[in-house]
């Protein structure tokens, strides 16, 4: 079977799970809803938010929520040792790994298209100044974290410790598209919008995007086999 | 190579006892006074920090690819070797900080990126030391993300802190002061190669430790 | 690309300080159903995997007729582990399907029906395995792994939680598999089930593995005393 159909077999797969059991939808959703309310308490003074505390607790909410479903994805695949099923099957691994995070980031993407809107109302952030750069902001920052969650998710689920090294390692090495998702959104929606950063922070996470994906891609077969 | 490494080790403690001497004699930079030769230990750590992570990022590649033992052996100890030197810089940097411009932190792009990968190094350790084992395989590939996110942890951050107007601190690195300083980078360097033979020869004991619990079994 | 024997020389793995396997030796032929027996803890999964190609050895060789591991390997070899990789979620139906496609076999409905109705789980095929019981979905997981027609089958503890009925129908599916001229290899504690079927035993314990010889006695009475 060819690379794209394994991907979108496993993608499918996921969905299917996903929407007969809903429990990683729901609850990230409800969680990065939550980071959001927990961290404009601290941000929100006297009625009117510190500059800039909307996009970065937009994407704290995004990095956080993240976090907690990339451990939840594969810690359902670690219950029945379905990722051993998965491994078993004579397939390019690394069409595995291109499902899985597919998989994630469309749950990461549904996430946005509600808590977005959310910080929208709350801090009276311009969404639709320019929606397409926004979009691209989260669509390219979205695929850098979980281009590294999803491997470093992958390779942890036989790990001992696993959920809390599970962000231990990925915070630090994703700080580039943290910073550059904050500002790149920041810029946008500041008083006057600052268009051309806002488009060269969004080609710093494209360039970071294609890195870190080819070098997952590179590494995904060494660090599944025991 | 290994009748080399007694010599290094007597001319670099001859370096590291001489250095002092070059740095008393060095000139007193004009604004800071004798509070900037902390710079004599503070940029030599942050060169044998760079150096460690290059190395420990091409061992974990050349581990992910063949497997070597001694692969993992440099990469581990040139791990260690990232948070000791990054420490070293983190301290002396705030130390310099607080009495040349009053202020312990700046936020400038060269000390926040030496940040983020410390921390990144500091994962590595925490990986391999709590994930069981086989974790040695993963943390490589840590490692190697570590590396190839140097540019980019430099990049965000330096363009973060561009838009910021710059401050009256001094945020740069002063112009070289000379001797002085390229004799202790050399000698820091030199202590990094020491550290590193020390340490993966240690680990390499460790390994024939583990050997020789599991022939125990036999 | 096929192999008509399993052989390991002289494998050892290691995880950190302890010795899973230790030196292990055999080999596998084609028509064999060879019993793996031994106390828990001993290394038979770890043994299973090692020869599904999911683990590689710490030391030693495996051959698979002469080859060395690959990756074309596993489209040959048929797993079934302690866990049953399984998805709760998805029904008997949908799981079955989901790995025929993902082994690339053709003629996915055909097989997913056949594959049911030898678990005998035709009426059930459309409910989500969460609500199976152990033996249901032993029976299915055992038809999951045996979907491509695999030369080599790996099961480990296969009959945990079949009812008698259900041991009988994995003991005749066995004898097919032998008659197929698959290698089989079946670590199991269930020595009066596995003992008409199986060819021969061996015993692995702590790590190393030791043959059960044929003789006088009951399974069990030969592996008590290969045991001492």
């Amino acid at each position: 079977m060819s690379f794209l159909a394994i991907v979108l077999l496993v993608v499918r797969k996921d969905l299917v799970v996903e929407f007969r059991n809903r429990e990683i939808v729901y609850t990230t959703l409800f969680f990065a809803v939550s980071t959001l309310l927990v961290f404009s308490f601290s941000f929100v003074h006297e009625g009117r938010a510190v500059e800039d505390a909307a996009a970065g607790i937009l994407w704290v909410a995004i990095a956080f929520s993240g976090t907690l479903a990339l451990g939840r994805a594969f810690e359902r695949e670690r219950q029945n040792e379905t990722l051993r099923g998965l491994l078993m099957a004579p397939v390019a691994r690394t069409a595995l790994y291109v499902g899985k995070l597919a998989g994630i980031l469309l749950l990461l993407l549904a996430v946005e298209a509600v808590v977005v809107p959310m910080v929208g109302l709350m801090f009276q952030a311009p969404l639709f100044r320019y929606p397409l750069t926004l979009i691209s902001l989260l669509v390219s920052g979205t695929i850098g974290f979980a281009a590294v969650g999803t491997l470093f998710a992958a390779m942890l689920v036989r790990t001992r410790s696993r959920d809390v090294l599970l962000p231990v390692l990925l915070y630090p090495i994703t700080v580039p598209v943290i910073i550059a998702g904050v500002r790149g959104t920041a810029a946008l929606f500041q008083v006057d919008a600052d268009l051309p950063m806002a488009r060269a922070w969004l080609s710093m996470l494209v360039f970071f995007d294609a890195v870190f994906v080819t070098l997952a891609l590179w590494t995904f077969e060494a660090v599944m086999t025991e | 190579m290994a009748k080399a490494f007694p010599v290094l080790t007597v001319i670099l403690a001859g370096m590291f006892i001489f250095a002092p001497m070059l740095i008393v004699g060095a000139p007193y930079e004009s604004t800071m006074g004798l509070v900037q030769k902390i710079f004599y230990f503070h940029f030599p750590s942050w060169m044998a920090m760079f150096l460690a992570v290059f190395v420990a990022g091409a061992a974990s590649v050349a581990f992910l690819v063949r497997r070597n033992p001694k692969a993992d052996a440099l990469a581990v100890a040139a791990a260690e070797l990232v948070v000791v030197f990054g420490a070293i810089g983190l301290i002396t940097g705030p130390l310099w900080g607080i009495k040349a411009w009053g202020v312990w932190w700046v936020w400038d792009p060269r000390g926040t990126s030496a940040f983020v990968l410390w921390m990144i190094f500091i994962a590595y350790l925490l990986l391999r030391r709590f994930g069981g084992p086989g974790s040695e395989r993963l943390a490589a590939a840590v490692a190697l993300f570590g590396m190839f996110n140097v540019p980019f942890v430099y990049w965000s951050v330096n363009l973060w802190r561009t838009l910021h107007p710059k401050t009256t601190v001094v945020s740069s690195l002063p112009v070289s002061m000379g001797t002085p300083l390229w004799f202790s980078t050399a000698a820091f360097l030199g202590l990094a190669v020491v550290l590193l033979k020390l340490r993966t020869r240690l680990e390499h004991q460790r390994a024939a430790l583990d050997q020789l619990f599991l022939a125990l079994e036999d | 690309m096929d192999f008509t024997s399993l052989s390991f020389t002289d494998v050892t793995r290691n995880f950190g300080r302890r010795r899973a396997l230790n030196r292990v030796s055999f080999r596998l032929e084609t028509g064999e159903i060879v019993g793996l027996l031994g106390p828990n803890g001993a290394g038979k999964s770890t043994l299973l995997s090692i020869a599904a190609t999911l683990l590689e050895p710490s030391s030693g060789s495996i051959a698979y007729g002469g080859q060395p591991r690959a990756d074309w390997l596993r489209g040959r070899i048929g797993l079934l582990g302690h866990d049953l990789y399984l998805y709760p979620e998805l029904s008997a139906a949908e799981n079955l399907a989901f790995f025929a496609r993902l082994h690339g076999l053709p003629d996915v409905e055909r097989r997913v029906s056949s594959a049911l109705e030898r678990a005998q789980l035709v009426d059930r095929r459309d409910d989500q395995v969460v609500g199976f019981s152990r033996g249901m979905r032993q029976r299915l997981a055992l038809e999951r792994a045996l979907l491509h027609d695999p030369r080599l089958v790996l099961l480990d503890e296969p009959f945990t939680g079949l009812d008698d009925g259900s041991s009988a129908m994995l003991v005749q599916r066995l004898q097919e598999l032998r008659s197929k001229q698959c290698l089989v290899l079946v670590a199991t504690h269930d020595l009066e089930v596995i003992e008409p079927i199986i060819t021969r035993a061996l015993l692995l314990r702590q790590g190393k593995l030791a043959p059960i010889p044929p003789g006088a006695g009951s399974l069990r009475e030969r592996y008590r005393r290969t045991s001492v």
